[in-house]
């Protein structure tokens, strides 16, 4: 039987009817039609399907919808500024070449922006260390690696 | 997945009591193993118990010369406690070595010791540490509760609220990860108490051990070399496509030697 879920999704209340057994990525994708946050995988490995929950970042595809009843949400979609201008983290991955297809990029930025949150001044080992959980089949990482660097410094 | 009803538990004692009226109910506590169960429909419960909201289950506590840690105190937490890194800083060690940050987030003490994976990193604190479990029922002796692969002592219907791990002299964690999901290959806690000494192995075997031949060998000189010369019977080991049982073996001593040395802060 469907049940109402309620949260704040990137600073709006949102609220809408789903199974029970409704995964958390399906919900934002499929309900809100959020569809910045990407499936990747089917096991929780490679980290696109990243959101925060609660300001942390989590797997979005290895929890249910009903888990974040209540909950404040961030998509990818709700980091850009009011004016739609990218988020210093999002400037930094286009300008570092830190995507090449795009698919892993929603995930890698939630991941560093978190990461940054924590580590204001990452070095490169930390921030390979905490990007453990966001798989990239394209750019070798090293863009990725710089673009991080360089959006920490931009969000200083 | 297949369908099933949810339930948001207020409180143990309301936990406990949905657990028992559904027909085959399970517990979620992070979701980051069971989640996965469900998707692949290994795990078809009627009922799911959310115990998200249970905040007298989150949190890290001393007490008494003992760590208590709440069952649903995630690993990211556990990590980033201060009176967890002071009193034993293996115990954050090993919780941040666990999977990945979003894992981290999510996954919980107690879910974890539950499952009884048995690459699994927690189960090498319960028994290196001589934890207790605590359910809403009793309390569980480290040495009484892993009973096998995925098979634990926990009764239908008892749920862990609490570990509390006795706070050690000197303790150490040194894990051989698998490089792609960070579970332990082989994992080693060492820990030196007023009682003698404590070495709980994980990953190597069907659950956690303790390396008996080895406590003796650092109760006489607490050093990296006393480990090492301890030959490990690799006959109830694991063999998988990660490690042959042969190999976790050889792990098991160059693993105890890092975890000494980490111990002793060299
Ligand atoms: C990509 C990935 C990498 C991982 N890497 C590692 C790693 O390196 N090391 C490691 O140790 N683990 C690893 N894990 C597993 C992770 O630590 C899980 O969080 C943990 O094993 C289960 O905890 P949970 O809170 O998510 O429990 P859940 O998945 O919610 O539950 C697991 C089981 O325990 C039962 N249960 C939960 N809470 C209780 C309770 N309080 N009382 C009784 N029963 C309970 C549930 O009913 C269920 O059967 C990884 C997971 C993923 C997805
Ligand atoms: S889609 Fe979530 S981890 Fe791959
Ligand atoms: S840019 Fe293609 S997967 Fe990362």
């Amino acid at each position: 039987m469907p049940v109402k879920l309620s949260m704040t999704v990137n600073g709006k209340p949102v609220s809408a009817e789903a199974e029970p057994r409704t995964l958390l990525v399906d919900f934002i994708r499929d309900q809100l039609r959020l569809t910045g946050t990407h499936i990747g995988c089917d096991t929780a490995q490679c980290g696109a399907c990243t959101i925060h929950l609660n300001g942390n970042a989590v797997k979005s595809c290895n929890m249910l919808a009903l888990q974040a009843q209540g909950a404040t949400i961030t998509t990818i979609e709700g980091i850009t500024g009011p004016d739609g201008s990218l988020h210093p983290m999002q400037a930094a991955f286009r300008d570092h070449h830190g995507l090449q297809c795009g698919y892993c990029t929603p995930g890698m930025v939630m991941s560093a922006i978190d990461l940054v949150k924590r580590h204001p001044h990452p070095s490169e080992q930390t921030i390979r260390a905490e990007l453990d959980g966001n798989l990239c089949r394209c750019t070798g990482y090293h863009g990725i690696v710089k673009a991080v660097e360089a959006g920490a410094k931009a969000m200083g | 997945m297949y369908a099933f009803n949810y339930h948001k538990a207020s409180s143990v004692a309301d936990a406990a009591a949905r657990l028992s009226a559904g027909v085959d109910a399970k517990l979620l506590a992070g979701g980051q193993t069971l989640i996965a169960a469900l998707k692949m429909r290994l795990a078809a419960p009627s009922d799911l118990i959310d115990l998200g909201g249970i905040a007298e289950m989150r949190g890290v506590r001393t007490e008494g010369g003992k760590l208590v840690i709440g069952a649903m105190t995630t690993h990211a937490q556990v990590a980033a406690s201060q009176d967890v890194r002071q009193s034993m800083p293996a115990l954050a060690v090993l919780a941040a070595s666990i999977g990945d940050r979003m894992v981290r987030n999510m996954g919980t003490l107690g879910g974890s010791v539950a499952n009884a994976d048995p690459a699994a990193d927690y189960p090498a604190a319960v028994i290196g540490l001589g934890a207790t479990i605590i359910t809403n029922k009793r309390g569980i002796g480290a040495d009484d509760f892993f009973k096998g692969m995925y098979e634990t002592a926990l009764q239908p219907g008892e749920i862990i609220t609490q570990v509390a791990f006795p706070i050690p002299q000197k303790c150490g964690y040194a894990k051989f990860a698998n490089p792609a999901s960070r579970y332990a290959i082989v994992g080693v806690l060492v820990a030196q108490t007023g009682g003698g000494v404590r070495v709980g192995v994980t990953g190597a075997g069907p659950c956690a051990f303790r390396v008996p031949e080895m406590e003796k060998a650092l109760v006489a000189n607490f050093a990296p070399d006393a480990v090492a010369s301890v030959k490990i019977s690799h006959t109830s080991l694991n063999s998988d496509l990660h490690a042959s049982a042969e190999y976790r073996a050889h792990l098991v001593a160059v693993m105890a030697k890092r975890a000494v040395a980490a111990a002793l802060g060299q």
